[in-house]
């Protein structure tokens, strides 16, 4: 299933240039498509976007309808997604780096770094996520991000996704910590102390390879969460930036069509709750 | 939790048959402010003060053209102005009370427009400034005596230091109510101030309602400036979105509602509710203000150039539709005095694109700032694409509704390009430039600067004050200082027991004088 969403977003420029024939960034109120409008006037009252193939006689592009600017609703659906999953790759990877370098350096140095590190992890833990990431966001999103050489844009991709990898370090590096300290204590890393290794080695040849199925095991949870957490800040306002689209945005957008279309925040809804599913039931069959 | 509770519960109160009289249920988003009629500005309250408050005019409380008229309210005659326009006499109506039961007199008028002044209303300098003494009064509020309005037995005389045309009209707007002259002289905020209108303010809570009930003490003296009101009770509901507001009013569970109808929702309500709809036009403008002391907009050909890329048949589809809105290309509304139509600005990508290029501004950052509500967003993303496509790098930025509008007026917040409104105060065309796109409009580094452009001409002024309006319209709109898009229709939504609706140009529909089936 998961293979199949990745492919499909991987696709959209296909779409969008074949089937679609639009630009699904372009605000296109006026457009017709073999003569009608897209966004059609009612008899009595309001314009109504053109609604999904399934509810009309319609075999050509808007195979899901068109939104409140005449976009078309599947082309954006994909083209959302590629930012959706770019997002949710980019700060889960982000997350287990910072994870991983800060877990695997309480957890082997110990001492007073591993308090340090600790408290400063606990720190950040203590704060309810949603809320951090609200609370950074609106921060960034209108400056962006300005520290010595690193520059980012406000509305750039690997805002939120620095974001995200950053409010979720604490679920990474807790569990690293404690399957580092536990590593410490078998049989074959004290042999290896016993017989002359060195700290950097005994780390680099019997630390860090047995930590990688506790990393990969959390890769789709990581991923599934920083997701949902994209979509929540798209919805409010405050993650992926207009004329950029990701599935949380066209929730946002759809929400003023939920009465007559109601299609346009269902399918991306779906999509996004379709992926963290997916990654759900990987993440239990790596566990 | 248990205020929804509350409000499920009344919202949910059958709604039988009532005989006349009998309780009319309003709702709104949210409260609009302080209840002060000196100090609030909003075009939701000012509905409420046309029958809570009166002034010594009032435009008719009618329906339709005649709505413009003024007659006389508190007294007994419309002055004729002397001394060259610079001297009204107004002499009292007697037996007229407040609620609380006193007896209304000159001294209330004499304080009442000094407290115009001492409570610093909005328009203090812009509706009454010609009053002698009010540029002292402007300076001091707190010591404000205001020399030039005097009383004599139960006649009050007005000098002015200057002929003013639209004086008796700004008489009747609200912000001239007639208050006990113990009023306070600050703003105050929830506390009802006594009236004689035929309905009073009973209780205000802006996390929850307005109490409005029937002013026991109101005898009427004139219909055409208060007529008697048609329910006991008014119940004005805060706190619902707009789909709930409109869902309850559709079940005849409320019968009105301030919020314009959700967009989504305009299908349905045409074709099973039409009979219930009220489409009345309104002389206001939807636009974008161009800030002509920032890049790019410093530069007229990059405004002519936005003037010309933006479709307004587009616009007005995103707005709702031809039956809501007309889209227009100059900054008068129709229906306001010396209108002409005129359009400058025809629909041509190509040649905008061609000026963007001659000034040199290709590439040049824009950032438009709207409001976000569902249709400003939209209608603001839409201009977004417009100006990418003829080469200005736009961002779009959206704002809470409840600070969007005097952040565009802080010349502070450096705004460049912004989405407003202008509904017009009263039916006059001076008042609806001026107060837009004047030069004394204009006020840097303030919230309250409605002159979002910062274009100021006193040539255009001056025309515009000595009633030359057409030309004025046509220079103001030739100057590209704003891109006209479209002139709104107002729409009001009743319940099916709601008789008698009437709307009115300056105070909307006329709620008191609305009949309960």
């Amino acid at each position: 299933m998961l293979l199949a969403i990745v492919t499909g977003t991987l696709l959209a420029p296909l779409y969008a240039g074949r089937i679609s024939g639009t630009d699904p960034f372009l605000s296109t109120p006026m457009a017709q498509v073999d003569g009608r409008p897209v966004l059609a006037d009612n008899p009595g009252l309001g314009v109504t976007p053109i609604g999904p193939a399934w509810e009309t006689s319609w075999r050509g592009p808007y195979l899901l309808g068109a939104d409140t600017l005449g976009r078309d609703v599947a082309a954006r659906l994909l083209y959302g997604g590629r930012t959706s999953l770019l997002v949710a790759t980019a700060a889960t990877l982000l997350c287990l780096l910072f994870g991983a370098i800060s877990g695997i350096t309480a957890g082997f140095v110990g001492g007073i770094t591993d308090t340090v590190i600790s408290a400063l992890i606990d720190l950040l833990w203590a704060f309810p996520v949603y809320l951090l990431a609200i609370s950074l966001s609106i921060i960034l999103v209108n400056e962006g991000l300005h520290l010595g050489p690193v520059t980012l844009e406000a509305d750039s991709k690997l805002l939120p996704a620095l974001i995200l990898g950053l409010v979720y370090v604490p679920y990474v590096a807790r569990p690293v910590r404690t399957e580092v300290q536990s590593l410490l204590g078998r049989d074959f890393v004290e042999a290896a102390f016993a017989t002359g290794g060195t700290r950097l080695h005994i780390l680099r040849r019997h630390i860090l390879p047995s930590l990688w199925p506790t990393l990969l095991a959390l890769a789709p949870i990581v991923a599934a969460m920083t997701l949902l957490t994209e979509a929540a800040l798209s919805i409010l306002g405050i993650g992926i930036q207009p004329p950029k689209a990701s599935w949380g945005t066209l929730i946002a957008d759809g929400q003023a069509l939920i009465y007559s279309r109601p299609w346009v925040a269902i399918a991306p809804g779906l999509a996004v709750a379709t992926t963290v599913l997916a990654l759900n039931v990987l993440a239990d069959r790596d566990g | 939790m248990i205020r929804l509770a509350l409000l499920a519960l009344l919202l949910a109160a059958p709604v039988a048959a009532q005989p006349a009289g009998g309780t009319l249920r309003l709702l709104a988003h949210t409260a609009a402010g302080t209840l002060d009629p000196h100090l609030n500005y909003t075009a939701q309250y000012w509905q409420l003060y046309a029958f809570t408050y009166d002034g010594l005019v009032a435009f008719r409380k009618v329906a339709g053209p005649r709505g413009a008229d003024l007659v006389p309210d508190l007294v007994d005659a419309l002055p004729t102005p002397e001394d060259g326009g610079l001297l009204y006499r107004f002499h009292l109506r007697p037996g007229i009370r407040f609620s609380d039961g006193r007896p209304l007199g000159p001294a209330d008028v004499v304080a009442s427009l000094r407290r115009i002044f001492r409570v610093r209303s909005p328009t203090a300098e812009t509706f009454y400034g010609a009053i002698a003494g009010a540029p002292a009064c402007l300076a001091t509020p707190d010591t404000c005596s205001l020399d030039g309005v005097t009383a004599d037995g139960d006649t009050v005389s007005i000098r002015l230091s200057r002929p003013d045309p639209e004086f008796l009209a700004k008489l009747a707007l609200p912000h001239a109510s007639i208050l006990p002259a113990d009023s306070p002289a600050q703003d105050a905020g929830i506390v009802p101030i006594s009236g004689t209108g035929p309905y009073r303010f009973l209780a205000y809570d802006p996390n929850d309602r307005l109490q409005i009930v029937r002013n026991e003490h109101f005898r009427p003296w004139n219909p055409d400036a208060q007529p008697p009101g048609g329910p006991d009770r008014i119940e004005y509901v805060f706190g619902l979105e707009d789909e709930a507001e409109l869902t309850a009013i559709e079940n005849d569970q409320a019968d009105w509602m301030f919020d314009g109808p959700p967009a989504d929702r305009l299908g349905n309500l045409g074709r099973h509710f039409l009979d219930r709809v009220h489409l009345d036009p309104t002389p206001a403008l939807w636009f974008v203000p161009l800030n002509v002391h920032i890049p790019p907009f410093d530069d007229p050909r990059i405004r002519q150039a936005v003037n010309l890329a933006v479709d307004r048949d587009a616009v007005v589809k995103l707005f709702g539709g031809a039956k809501l809105a007309a889209p227009t290309c100059q900054l008068l509304p129709p229906g306001l005095p010396g209108y002409t139509p005129y359009c400058p600005f025809p629909h041509d990508p190509a040649r905008a694109r061609a000026l963007v290029a001659a000034a040199g501004a290709a590439g040049a950052p824009v950032t438009l700032v709207t409001d976000d509500s569902p249709v400003a967003r939209a209608v603001g993303t839409y201009l977004r694409d417009v100006f990418a496509s003829i080469g200005l790098d736009t961002k779009l930025r959206s704002l809470s509704a409840n600070v969007q509008f005097s952040y565009i007026q802080n010349t502070n917040n450096h705004v460049q390009a912004s989405l407003t409104s202008w509904y017009a105060d009263y039916p006059s065309a001076a008042n609806f430039l001026l107060g837009s796109f004047g030069c004394t409009a204009f006020h840097p580094g303030s919230d309250s600067s409605p002159n979002i452009t910062g274009f100021c001409d006193p040539s255009i002024d001056a025309r515009i004050a000595a009633g030359d309006i057409a030309p004025a319209d046509r220079a103001l709109t030739d100057a590209a200082i704003a891109i006209a898009l479209l002139n709104p229709r107002y729409v009001d939504i009743v319940s099916r027991r709601v008789e008698d609706y009437a709307y009115h140009e300056v105070f909307h529909w006329l709620i008191a004088q609305a009949r309960l089936r």
